[in-house]
Formats: C-alpha cells, sequence, structure tokens
C-alpha cells in the first residue's frame, strides 16, 4: 500500500494503481479521453493532467504515473498532488481549447450528443468562447463495417478504438495513419473490420467519431427509456440495458458485470434489435386448407383442444427452444406433464446432456472469470470466436498475460489468439484420454487446467461418449482440484442450461426432440426453430413464439408470443448463473408473454395450471426448484458428478467435431429477422470482399 | 583556443585517411584492451569527473545516465543505443563524425557497451544519412575483419554492433520514439517512467547516448578525466563541435573548447559576421529549438549550457545559427513553426493541435494580416503547448515563437501597422470577403 495526499487529503492506495485512479479513491474527479480501465494507457490526450508537489514545475499524466513514481518531501512528508490548483486548471483549460479547435460544432446534429465525453467535459473544464480562428481541420470519413458510422472530423485521436481492437479483440485492422494533425484513424484499405466485438467502439469513443451506424439519426440518448436486462443471443448472459422510445426498441447497450461481459457485448447482442421489429407473429394462426390463416385466440385454442382430445398422452410432446426462460419451460413442463407425457427435450441440436448425470457435467464449472485463473486450456469440439465472442475476449485476456498455453480438437480457424492445433475430433481425443501427446503433458503439469467442451462435441453419435471421455481427460489431467473444477461445457443456447435444470429432457419413456418431430400426434414448439423439420412427421404442431420462422412454417397453430425484451425471465448462463431479464417494451399486436399462453391453453384443456400471476408462477417454481430464486448466483455442480461421469468413458467411433455455430449472425429466428444481421453475414461469407466497394 | 593537440575529433573535415589504419595512427583504438581492464567502476567514474554532458541537446550528465544502469543484469539483456537520428535543423556535427572520424564512434560504442553490461549497441542513423551510414558500416566491418568487435574478439569483451537506418522523421530522434522505431513500431514517443535504463529496447535495460557523447569517451579514459575537465567552466567541461551556420563569412563545423565566447568562436573559426557585427540580427545558438537571442546581447556570452540559459536560450546541440539584419527574423521562425507541425507524430493533444494553430498564426504574422492581441494569444498558446505534451517537441516548437516575441515583438507590431495600413490599397476587403 501506498500512502499519498489528494488535494490535502491524505488516502492509502495499492501500490499499483496510477495517480488517476489514486485521486478518484480521493474523491477527486479528474477528466480524461484516452485512458480506459480495460486498455493499456496511452497518455496521449493529456486531459488528466495533475500537479504533483517536488516534481518538475510541469503537470505530469495522472493516468500514467504510478503512486510509486512520486516521491515525498525530504522529511518523510507525504507525496502530494493536487487537481484543484492553478496549474491544473490552467492544463486542462489548455487541452480543452486544443482538442476543440478541430472539433466541428456538430453537437445539435451529432449522435453522441447526450452522452458526450468531450461534450460534458468541455462544460466542466472548458472556456466558453474559442480563440481560433484559422481553417478547422477536414478529415475524410472511413468505410470501417456495416455497423460502425464514421465521422472522422470529430476524432480527437485518443486511440482507444485501435487500443480495443488490437487488445481485446484482437484484430489489427484499425491505426493511426499519418503523423501529427494529418493523423487519422483508420483501416487503411478501408474494409469492414472481421471482429465479432467492434460494436463496443461505439461505446469506446469518447466524441461522436464512431457512432452506431443502425441507430444513426433515430433517437437522442434523454429521450430513451432506459431497462437493464440480460442478452440472450449467446449463452453467457451478458449484461445489456435496452433503450426503447414508446413501444421500440431503439438500441441495446452494454453493462458493466465483471464475472460475464466486463463490460463488452458482441455485436449480435448490439445490433439485433432491428429483428426485434420484422417478421413478428402479432396474431395467431390457424391453418385450413394447408394454409397459415390469421384467427383469434379463441379459434387457435380450439383447434389445439380437438387434436389434444384427439389423441393419447404418449403421443403428445414438447420442444423448448434457444430463447425460451425458464418461467415459460416451467409451465410447458408442467402442462404436457398433466397430460400424461413425459416427450420433453430442450437438445434442439441433440446435444447428449443429461440432467440425470449431475449440474457439474453441464456447466461451465470454471466460470467465466475462472478462465482468468486457468494456466492451460484445451478447447474441445468450441469454436468461442463464434459460439461466446466475449468469453473468447476473455481467454484472449488471459492469453495475452503469457504462460498460457491452449490446444483445440475440432474445427480450428481464427480464434484471435495463438494456439495448438491438435486434430480434428475423436481420434485425437481418444489418443489424449490414453495418454498420449505432449499437449496432455501441459494440461498436467498445470495447476489449474481448463477444459472447453463444446457443443460441436457433443451432437451427433458420438456425443454423450465424447463428454464421458472429455470428462475422464479431465480428471486425468488434474482440471479437479480443491477449489478449482476446469471442466466446463460451453453452451451456445441461453435457454439450456435453464432448461436442463428444469429437467425439460425426455422423462421415463419419453422421446427425444427428433423422435418427437418424426412421430408425435400433437408437437408444441416452444420458440425451437433450430430442429432439422425436414423428416418432420408430427401431424398436428402447435407454434409457441415471436417470430416468422422455422417452427411458425412448420407449424399447424401459431400462438404469438413475446420476445425477450418482451418479458420478464429467467435465464441461466452457461456457468449456472441464475439471472432475471426485464421488460424493456410490450409485445406487438395480439401477442402475449409466453407463460401467460401456456396458462390460457391450459384453462381451455381443461388442466388448469395453479398459478395467475408470474410472481405465483415463479412461488410454485422455486418451491419446486430452488436453486432459481438465487438472482445472480451460480449453484455449483459437484465434482463428484463429473468423476462419476469419467469412469462411464468408452470407445468412441471416429469422427470429427462440427462446429455448433455455422453462421455467428444468424444463429436464432431475432438475428435471422435482422437486416443488420443480414448484411454481416453476407460480408462474412463473402470474406468481407464486398465491403471494399 | 582549443590547441590542435588537445583535439578529439582529429579527421572531422574527411582530409586525412578514415581508415582503421589511418585512425590508429592517430591514436585510436590504442590501449582499448586496457582501458576495458581497469573495470565498469571506473570507467564511469572517468566519465562522471571529465564533467561531461549529454551533446544531443539535453545536456544531461553522462556518467550518471550510464550509472543508472542496473549493476547486475536480472536475466534482460543490456543494450547500448546510439542515436545518430541527427535531424535539428542547423545541427550538423554527428554526421561529420560518422563519414570522417567513424572509428571515435565505433571504439566508444565498445567502452559504452562494456560499462553498462551491454553486449549489443544499436546506432540508429538518421534516414538522411546516406553516405554516413555506409561509411559507418564500412568502418565496422574493418573492425569485425580486425578482431576488434564481434564474439571472442581481440579485446576480450564480446560486443556486436548494428547501424540500423531510420527513415527520415525528426521525431524519432527522441530517445524513446527512436526506441519504438527500432523495435519496427510507429515512432512515438513513450510515456516516462518507465526510463529505458529500466524498461529500454525490447523492454530490456538501455541507455541511450547521442552520437558525440559516445565518441568522445575513449579519449577522455585514455587521456584523463583532468584534462577534459580542463576546458571550459566547472559544470560546462570538456570539448565540443560547433555547427556555425547562416550569415557568417565562412560557415563550418569546429571542435572548441566550452564556455568560449561567441565572439571568439566567429571571429576565430568563421571569419567574422557577414557585414560585420553591426549587421547580426540574432543568433539561435543552439539548434532549431531554442529560443533566440538578439545581436546585441549574444556577442559576449559564453557558450555553453550554463551561459546561454541566463539569456533565457540554451546550448542544444550548439548549432548557431547566424542571421544577419537581411533576414526577416518572423518568417525565419515561421519556417521553424513549419518544420515542427510537419514533424509533430501527433500523439498528444497539445503538440498535434498546438503545432498547427501556432504555424497558421505565424502564417498571417509574416504577412501582417493579424491583431496586435494575437501576438499574446500566441504566446500564450506557446505556453499551453510547452510543458504539457509527452515529450520535449512541444517545448521544442513553442521556445522559438517564446523568443521572437520576447526579443522581436516591435517587428511584429510594424508589421501588422504596415499590413493594415496598405489594407484598402491592396485589396485586402476583397480577400476577407472570399
Amino acid at each position: 500500500m501506498a500512502k499519498l495526499k489528494v488535494d490535502g487529503k491524505e488516502i492509502e492506495v495499492p501500490d499499483h494503481f496510477t495517480l488517476l485512479q489514486a485521486c478518484e479513491e480521493a474523491g477527486a474527479e479528474v477528466p480524461r479521453f484516452c485512458f480506459h480501465e480495460r486498455l493499456s494507457v496511452a497518455g496521449n490526450c493529456r486531459m488528466c493532467l495533475v500537479e504533483v508537489k517536488g516534481g518538475p514545475p510541469k503537470p505530469a499524466a495522472s493516468c500514467a504515473m504510478g503512486v510509486r513514481d512520486i516521491r515525498g518531501g525530504p522529511n518523510g512528508e507525504l507525496p502530494e498532488v493536487y487537481t484543484n490548483t492553478p496549474m491544473v486548471k490552467k492544463a486542462r483549460e489548455g487541452v480543452m481549447e486544443f482538442l476543440l479547435i478541430n472539433h466541428p460544432l456538430d453537437c445539435p446534429i451529432c449522435d453522441q450528443g447526450g452522452e458526450c465525453d468531450l461534450q460534458d467535459q468541455a462544460m466542466a473544464f472548458g472556456i466558453d468562447s474559442s480563440r481560433y480562428t484559422e481553417d478547422k481541420r477536414a478529415v475524410e470519413d472511413k468505410y470501417i463495417g456495416p455497423l460502425v458510422k464514421t465521422e472522422m472530423n470529430r476524432c480527437i485521436h485518443c486511440t482507444r478504438c485501435v487500443r480495443f481492437t488490437t487488445e481485446v479483440a484482437g484484430i489489427a485492422e484499425l491505426g493511426l495513419i499519418g503523423r501529427g494533425e494529418d493523423a487519422e484513424i483508420t483501416t487503411y484499405l478501408e474494409q469492414a473490420m472481421t471482429s465479432e466485438l467492434q460494436g463496443n467502439v461505439v461505446d469506446l469513443c469518447p466524441v461522436g467519431a464512431l457512432t452506431s451506424k443502425p441507430f444513426a439519426f433515430t433517437a437522442r440518448p434523454w429521450e430513451l427509456g432506459k431497462t437493464e436486462s440480460i442478452d440472450v443471443m449467446d449463452a453467457l448472459g451478458s449484461a445489456i440495458r435496452v433503450d426503447t422510445r414508446g413501444r421500440e426498441v431503439m438500441r441495446i447497450m452494454p453493462r458493466v458485470n465483471e464475472q460475464i461481459n466486463e463490460e463488452w457485448i458482441s455485436d449480435k447482442s448490439r445490433f439485433i434489435w432491428d429483428g426485434l421489429k420484422t417478421q413478428r407473429l402479432d396474431r395467431p394462426y390457424v391453418r385450413r386448407d394447408g394454409r397459415l390463416q390469421p384467427a383469434s385466440w379463441a379459434d387457435a385454442f380450439g383447434a389445439i383442444k380437438a387434436a389434444v382430445s384427439a389423441t393419447t398422452g404418449d403421443k403428445i410432446g414438447a420442444i423448448a427452444g434457444d430463447l425460451a426462460s425458464v418461467e415459460e419451460m416451467y409451465a410447458l413442463r408442467e402442462l404436457i406433464r398433466s397430460l400424461g407425457s413425459e416427450n420433453l427435450d430442450c437438445r434442439q441440436d441433440g446435444a447428449a446432456l443429461y440432467p440425470v448425470l449431475g449440474r457439474s457435467t453441464y456447466l461451465f464449472n470454471a466460470t467465466i472469470e475462472g478462465i482468468e485463473q486457468a494456466d492451460a486450456l484445451l478447447i474441445v469440439g468450441a469454436n468461442p470466436r463464434f459460439e461466446a465472442a466475449v468469453l473468447n475476449a476473455r481467454i484472449r485476456k488471459r492469453w495475452r498475460r503469457g504462460g498460457f498455453p491452449i490446444g483445440v480438437i475440432g474445427e480450428g480457424g481464427e480464434l484471435r489468439y495463438d494456439y495448438d492445433y491438435l486434430g480434428a475430433g475423436t481420434d485425437t481425443l481418444s489418443d489424449f484420454v490414453a495418454g498420449n501427446g505432449s499437449f496432455v503433458e501441459k494440461l498436467k503439469a498445470a495447476s489449474r487446467p481448463l477444459i472447453i467442451v463444446g457443443q460441436g462435441a457433443l451432437t451427433g453419435v458420438n456425443g454423450a461418449e465424447v463428454l464421458a471421455n472429455a470428462a475422464k481427460l479431465a480428471v486425468d489431467v488434474g482440471t479437479i482440484t480443491e477449489g478449482w473444477n476446469g471442466f466446463s461445457v460451453l453452451h451456445t443456447a441461453a435457454s439450456r442450461v435453464g432448461a436442463l435444470d428444469l429437467g425439460f429432457v425426455p422423462g421415463e419413456g419419453g422421446k427425444n426432440a427428433a423422435a418427437m418431430v418424426a412421430s408425435m400426434d400433437v408437437l408444441f414448439l416452444l420458440g425451437a426453430d433450430e430442429v432439422d423439420f425436414s423428416a418432420k412427421g408430427a401431424k398436428f404442431t402447435v407454434y409457441i413464439g415471436s417470430h416468422g420462422d422455422n417452427g411458425a412454417m412448420n407449424a399447424d397453430v401459431i400462438l404469438p408470443a413475446a420476445a425477450y425484451t418482451e418479458k420478464s425471465g429467467t435465464w441461466v448462463n452457461t456457468e449456472g448463473r441464475v439471472q432475471m431479464g426485464n421488460r424493456a417494451n410490450f409485445p406487438p399486436g395480439d401477442a402475449r408473454e409466453d407463460w401467460a399462453i401456456i396458462r390460457a391453453l391450459s384453462d381451455t384443456l381443461g388442466k388448469r395450471l395453479p398459478f395467475d400471476s408470474l410472481p405465483a408462477l415463479r412461488k410454485a417454481l422455486y418451491a419446486a426448484h430452488p436453486h432459481f430464486a438465487e438472482i445472480d448466483e451460480i449453484a455449483a455442480g459437484n465434482p463428484e458428478d463429473v468423476i462419476a461421469l469419467s469412469k462411464k468413458a468408452g470407445k468412441m467411433s471416429s469422427s470429427g467435431f462440427t462446429p455448433a455455430v455455422k453462421d455467428f449472425y444468424l444463429t436464432n429466428p431475432i438475428a435471422r429477422a435482422s437486416k443488420v444481421m443480414a448484411e454481416c453475414s453476407a460480408l462474412a461469407r463473402n470474406n468481407f470482399k464486398a465491403a471494399a466497394e | 583556443m582549443l590547441k590542435d593537440q588537445d583535439r578529439i575529433f582529429t579527421n572531422i573535415y574527411g582530409l586525412k585517411d578514415k581508415s582503421l589504419k589511418g585512425a590508429m595512427a592517430r591514436g585510436h583504438w590504442d590501449g582499448t584492451k586496457q582501458l576495458l581492464e581497469m573495470g565498469r567502476d571506473w570507467i564511469i567514474n572517468e566519465v562522471k569527473n571529465s564533467g561531461l554532458r549529454g551533446r544531443g541537446g539535453a545536456g544531461f550528465p553522462t556518467g550518471l545516465k550510464w550509472s543508472f544502469m542496473p549493476k547486475e543484469s536480472d536475466g534482460r539483456p543490456h543494450y547500448l543505443v546510439v542515436n545518430a537520428d541527427e535531424s535539428e535543423p542547423g545541427t550538423c556535427k554527428d554526421r561529420e563524425i560518422m563519414r570522417h572520424d567513424p572509428h571515435t564512434l565505433i571504439e566508444g560504442c565498445v567502452i559504452a557497451s562494456f560499462a553498462m553490461g551491454a553486449h549489443h549497441a544499436y546506432i540508429y542513423v538518421r534516414g538522411e544519412f546516406m553516405r554516413e551510414r555506409e561509411a559507418l558500416q564500412a568502418a565496422i566491418d574493418e573492425c569485425y575483419e580486425a578482431g576488434l568487435l564481434g564474439k571472442n574478439n581481440k579485446l576480450g569483451y564480446d560486443i556486436d554492433i548494428v547501424v540500423h537506418h531510420g527513415a527520415g522523421a525528426y521525431i524519432c530522434g527522441e530517445e524513446t520514439a527512436l526506441l519504438e522505431s527500432l523495435e519496427g513500431k510507429k515512432g512515438q514517443p513513450r510515456l516516462k517512467p518507465p526510463f529505458p535504463a529500466n524498461m529500454g529496447l525490447y523492454g530490456c535495460p538501455t541507455t541511450v547516448n547521442n552520437v558525440e557523447s559516445i565518441a568522445v569517451t575513449p579519449t577522455i579514459l585514455r587521456r584523463g578525466a583532468g584534462w577534459y575537465a580542463s576546458f571550459g567552466r566547472a559544470n560546462n567541461t570538456g570539448t565540443k563541435l560547433f555547427s556555425i551556420s547562416g550569415h557568417v563569412n565562412r560557415p563550418c563545423t569546429v571542435e572548441e573548447s566550452m564556455s568560449i565566447t561567441f565572439e571568439e568562436l566567429i571571429e576565430k573559426h568563421c571569419g567574422g559576421i557577414r557585414g560585420g557585427w553591426d549587421n547580426l540580427l540574432a543568433v539561435i545558438p543552439g539548434g532549431s529549438s531554442v529560443p533566440c537571442v538578439p545581436g546585441e546581447q549574444i556577442r559576449n556570452a559564453i557558450m555553453d549550457y550554463d551561459g546561454l540559459r541566463e539569456l533565457g536560450s540554451g546550448l542544444g546541440t550548439a548549432a548557431v545559427i547566424v542571421m544577419d539584419k537581411s533576414t526577416d527574423i518572423v518568417k525565419a521562425i515561421w519556417r521553424l513553426s513549419a518544420f515542427y507541425k510537419h514533424e509533430s507524430c501527433g500523439q498528444c493533444t497539445p503538440c498535434r493541435e498546438g503545432t498547427g494553430w501556432m504555424m497558421r498564426v505565424m502564417d498571417r504574422m509574416v504577412k501582417g494580416n493579424a491583431q496586435k492581441r494575437e501576438i499574446d494569444m500566441l504566446f500564450q498558446v506557446t505556453k499551453q503547448v510547452e510543458g504539457h505534451t509527452i515529450c520535449a517537441l512541444g517545448d521544442a516548437a513553442a521556445w522559438p515563437i517564446q523568443g521572437l516575441i520576447k526579443h522581436f515583438r516591435p517587428v511584429m507590431e510594424a508589421r501588422i501597422d504596415e499590413y493594415t495600413r496598405n489594407a484598402v490599397a491592396h485589396g485586402v476587403v476583397m480577400e476577407a470577403a472570399e
């Protein structure tokens, strides 16, 4: 700990603190542009200048000066820092004036207006007039992709975007070219950036140089309602804030959650919102004469009742989709069971995950924050870059610190960090389980090895065996120790862990998703759009969901439901962390919240569910599954389950692992309805060649 | 006047043989092995006692700088980097050493590397110095052949010297920008601390020295710290290469004793001021980065670090730029502003924005197309740049203008008056309307 005085106030801070952090600790506000807690220190904006007593007779950049770098007086006086002296005031005014001389007076038409660091700090630390009478600098706008709009006249060269893309996102595509006042931020060839995290530069940019292209000129920040919620585009459950105006979602922003997403979100989470407005199911439909035709709720329920009464319980089944919340899956499970059926499944892709094996066999046990403690990583059949872009940034963060060997079995490809490519599938894994291969030695040498098992490894005929073998490898190399469980399953669907926790899988004699699609008399699809309908033999299909996608196409009755921003719901992320999302706006037209639809339907079917409100539903849910009540907490799985699983490891047939996410931008019905995502997907498919035009 | 036998650079004009043989004939490479055998501490002490101050402009005591290097390596290699990116306008001393007397520098590199435990020395040569690099490289090759450099050499200390050719950016003469450039990155100064002695080239302890500072050390060690300290005043000891350019009768680069008076320097070596002393307008005594001094103040000035600081200027690189009364002093300083605007790296705000602003105001000052109050504003802008930047380029851009305003304000005001008086006749109204 280091002791120092800030503006006469004595404080004690850790040795690694910078003066800026120390000043904040002491309650003194220090303006800054280039400094960002999660990026390297650039020290180039010069806005954070403070006076250091006894130092050289010039102000020091507080963001770059450590508390141990300054000295106290000769008689043991504490080092002193001032943020309120005339020297500091003059320095700030001077720097602010320099920043503004070439900054256009765009504020009235600038999308950053209202949440602009430059605007705010100019009010607080600037002077009221300009002495600059020369011509202002003009800079050409650059094309850097369909997501980020540039207005380069406004750039203040803080290089936050450059540091983010190189350090966090791991791409060397954005840089500062030229020098002096001709320096410009650009991708040089004006190609689109290829990162899945590029949208974060919009938040990082302290001025309006980089703004959200899809959000451009649509709303002002102060007229938006802000709802804190949870993202469902992947299984991380990143913390988001949904900004709405009236009934409309205008944009989605990240919130800070150190345990999951720090303050980044993927482009899919951020730019998905236009998908919430298109392809929406806003009224019930019933298939008549081979065509889906608009109907009333009563007609739709009547048709379902007729179908249900015409069959027996064992020919009724339900599949839960990737975006469903725990509440509606609970309601649906209760309904299906009350109809005398055990045909339930949440694993649309057929992944071999079984709740009976214990919770730790399907959780990301190491936790996302735990990645930073790991000292070796083996990725089995996962591509974290596409399956969980923000988690991938965390892996990269750990990798940048060094001493972190990474091995990949599976598809490989560009992951944003260096790794050893070890093999394509089960052969390599069995080799490893047998104890061969130099990478096994690296895992054994590590004190906290981490093994990430992706969904790509768990689908197909070998799924169950791969899971068991991965568990055996994990136990063999010592991933399960006191206080560390490195056996981590990476999910891609936001609903999956919650569904597995609920036991939304085939019960005694029940059929799985593929068998249900093939043979049910009545099949309920709760937002399930990723199942393969090509072999569909199910007679009467009910689709409860928000978007007209695969599931709705194949349905006989469509019940329009709410998308994730339109309902309050619980989701459990890949770590097993229970989180609650909040309602930011209302579903369109006649659409209703899913649980309410299921509750109303249960009444029609004569199996009335015992709750009339969401709180009542939750009360019943928490009574049956107490861990769902622990919001933001992880109910850790028992490592013994992994050990037990490892004993079941048997021989695998030879096969390669297929990627779980084929197109990052089009993984769910909302994304497929989004024009922005379609554009990104097209760019990514064409290897970004079209961008140059 | 410095006697010929006291000159360190005996072939500064290239009139003699610059080969290894020739250099040895003039006394270089004499007893180098014995000097190394005296040990690190002795070398650093001798350099400290000689009072040698860095010849690159800042004047930091060289021996002290060397002593900052860790005594024992913590596993990281140590590096010596020689700053031969001599780009300061008016300065032309290092190039003379490199092309005519390269062995002084090479021998100095060996001794300095030994003194700080470095086995690699890098010489970063300015991009425009083609012939200088060739001469230096040829001399290094000669030394390798003669067994003076490389592994298991005759001197008993493994040392490799690498000549690196820059790309011609002024900012790469700043020591940390030079290190960045040497590492293959964009030449932008680093934040200090950490200082290079702790985290320099590739994150290893590094000392960056000017060519002249390194080149003089072998002779200092051979002839003794006392000999070197006998030149000049206390705290400003030694000999120095002065490069005198501008309106003197015979511009030249010459090695002289420190603390020589300006008048003696000019009269002895340059044949006096063009048109006589009454024709002297101003002098920039230390390369473009220091404020100018009016002619009447400089005549008896003592040319050393402290003497010129008293005049509100500095010795800098001892590049004396002499301007007689035919000079448009405002335009001369504008040219320097244009230079700094062009060479600013663009990393930090005050310098990036300030150099352009200053140049544009100076642009108008040259014509007189300005308000008198803008002179004060210009002064304030220079003060806003000075001391607020990462490196010293901001200061260097600010000082010439501060010197101009301090000493030649009446000239600037007269220019403005003149322009204003002729405003109507010369179509300024049209200009303003455009």
